[in-house]
């Protein structure tokens, strides 16, 4: 294979700078010791992160988005698993249908899901509550645990289940001594995937998300559509921090290309 | 014969929770929401349940509707065409990379697909506003005299949206750059042809899917993106997601926000399926 040439190199570092450059500035300006937007020409200071502690709201959304990316993975994970074993080894009528059904949501637009949600809620008496929250989650996140359960589960050498079969084991032993180690990869970068979509999701969560419920980005949201201070840009910035530690993880755990080519499709 | 029964049962019992789940949740939501576009809304009355085509009717015959929708489309062009025109390369340089830096590289670029849309949004807005960096740095390099205007714009609102949704058609190209044999370009290379043939006669023939599929979901997420347009563009500069939002939960008219959004799912459901069809019939053979 060819290297890249002294232009395409170049083109390249433009490239990671534009992807770069708007994080590393929302870091650079957290650090700031004014009390407006600025550069911290007068070096740095931890002002802005202490001021943090100052706004419980904040505090309070990421301690909710934490649970409720958590408990709507945990969720989807225990849906995606036996529906991914079935698409994955049965041929059964209706199997193309299901599936379809099962990856809308990434197809339909997050804005029409608030929408929908919002309406379906308030008219069941849900809305507002953390439980809608979950509820609207768990549909979000699901395609990509299942894509990645499903990705796992095709691998898998049946015969070995039909060896413990014989041997003698239930079907519940063959499940969770065969069937689970073999797809735990999967299943663990599934529910990851899905806790982080469901941490970051916006959109949605921004039609349902109440004053007594709200996450994270949705109250980041619509602080900076009130006003943007450093104070913001000290919140994204420990976002920033987190999801970069949480990233470098990710990518001795399991391979980033591995967890993410072919997301986005449906 | 009751064992068999009980085998082809398996797979519903599999996929019955979670069809139970959607059905209930994503399946009644939705009919909800269009039967919701078909009703009546008044200031006093609030939403009455009775059977009218006056919101559909108001969206089409109003043209400050039409220019929303119209610049939702204009946003969601150009920002797919410039993912393809950044993305394309940036994929086929990534591709020819040695293992150890591609894996940097990668960290560098889809590691902001993790990053909350809003972080990311924010570090535009830092950027291009009046003082910002990009505006002070071509201030001292001379290029201009007064700051450009990319905050509140459809300029600003498509730069933050290429650097959101880029990364979707990186991976999408780089994954049809991966099928490919590395040995064709070698061939053509040795049969004399020259770098840019081979580019446009040997690589772009055989990465078009990969960029046409990539260019339906960065087309799809561009034109109903709603973060970066509303802390980009502002309250002024709307855009079908941002009107359906300020319809919900500032006008409270419902049934006209529920009219917008279903007009919103109905284009892009037509558009990402049809184009979908095209690709497939025109490349089948190259999907196999």
């Amino acid at each position: 294979m060819r290297r890249n040439g002294p232009l395409a190199l170049c083109f390249h570092a433009l490239f990671v700078i534009f992807m770069l450059a708007p994080l590393l500035i929302v870091c650079v300006v957290a650090f700031t010791p004014e009390g407006y937007l600025s550069l911290p020409t007068r070096g740095p200071s931890l002002r802005w992160f202490k001021a943090i502690f100052d706004y419980p709201e904040f505090i309070r959304a990421f301690r909710d988005s934490l649970w409720l990316a958590a408990l709507s993975s945990t969720v989807a994970i225990m849906l995606a698993v036996p529906a991914a074993l079935a698409i994955a080894r049965h041929r059964f009528p209706g199997r193309e249908a299901l599936t379809t059904l099962f990856m809308s949501p990434l197809m339909v637009p997050h804005v029409v899901l608030g929408i929908a949600f919002l309406r379906f809620f308030t008219q069941i008496g849900l809305s507002g509550t953390f439980l809608g929250l979950v509820l609207s989650h768990i549909i979000v996140v699901l395609p990509f645990a299942l894509r990645l359960v499903l990705a796992a589960s095709y691998g898998i050498d049946q015969r070995i289940e039909h060896a413990a079969i014989s041997l003698g084991a239930g079907h519940a032993t063959v499940f969770r001594r065969v069937t689970l180690p073999l797809i735990l990869p999967g299943v663990v970068s599934g529910w990851l995937l899905a806790a982080i979509n469901s941490f970051d999701e916006v959109t949605m969560t921004v039609f349902i998300a109440s004053p007594a419920t709200v996450t994270l980005p949705v109250r980041m949201f619509l602080y900076i559509q009130d006003n943007i201070d450093p104070l913001i840009a000290a919140v994204s910035a420990c976002l920033i921090a987190l999801t970069a530690g949480l990233l470098i993880a990710l990518d001795r755990l399991f391979g980033l290309d591995r967890l993410f080519v072919g997301t986005g499709k449906g | 014969m009751n064992r068999a029964l009980s085998q082809r049962a398996t797979p519903y019992w599999l996929t019955g929770p979670a069809l139970l789940v959607f059905l209930g949740l994503v399946v009644i939501p939705l009919v909800m929401t269009v039967l919701l576009s078909f009703y009546d809304w008044g200031q006093y009355k609030g939403i009455v349940p009775e059977f009218t085509l006056k919101n559909f009717h108001e969206i089409f015959t109003d043209s400050y509707f039409f220019e929303i929708f119209l610049r939702t489309f204009r946003i969601a062009v150009l920002v797919t065409l410039f993912c393809m025109l950044i993305g394309v390369p940036e994929a086929y340089i990534l591709n020819r990379m040695s293992p150890a830096w591609r894996g940097i590289c990668l960290l560098a670029i889809i590691g902001p697909l993790l990053v909350s849309v809003v972080a990311r949004t924010l570090g535009w807005a830092l950027l291009l506003g009046s003082t910002g960096l990009v505006n002070q740095g071509l201030m001292a390099a001379g290029l201009i005299h007064a700051p450009l205007e990319f905050m509140f714009t459809e300029t600003g609102v498509v730069v933050a949206l290429i650097h959101v949704l880029i990364p979707f058609m990186i991976l999408a190209v780089w994954a049809s750059l991966q099928r490919l044999d590395p040995q064709i370009e070698n061939a053509a290379l040795s049969l004399g042809a020259g770098r840019l043939t081979i580019w446009r006669r040997v690589i772009l023939p055989q990465i078009v899917p990969g960029m046409l599929s990539g260019g339906i979901i960065v087309f799809a997420l561009a034109a109903s993106a709603f973060a970066s347009p509303a802390i980009i563009g502002g309250r002024r500069l709307k855009v079908a997601s941002t009107l359906a939002y300020d319809e919900f939960l500032n006008t409270l008219n419902w049934p006209l926000g529920a009219a917008v959004a279903v007009l919103l799912l109905a284009a892009l459901v037509a558009i990402t399926v049809g184009s979908n069809r095209l690709i497939e019939r025109r490349y089948a053979q190259v999907f196999e």
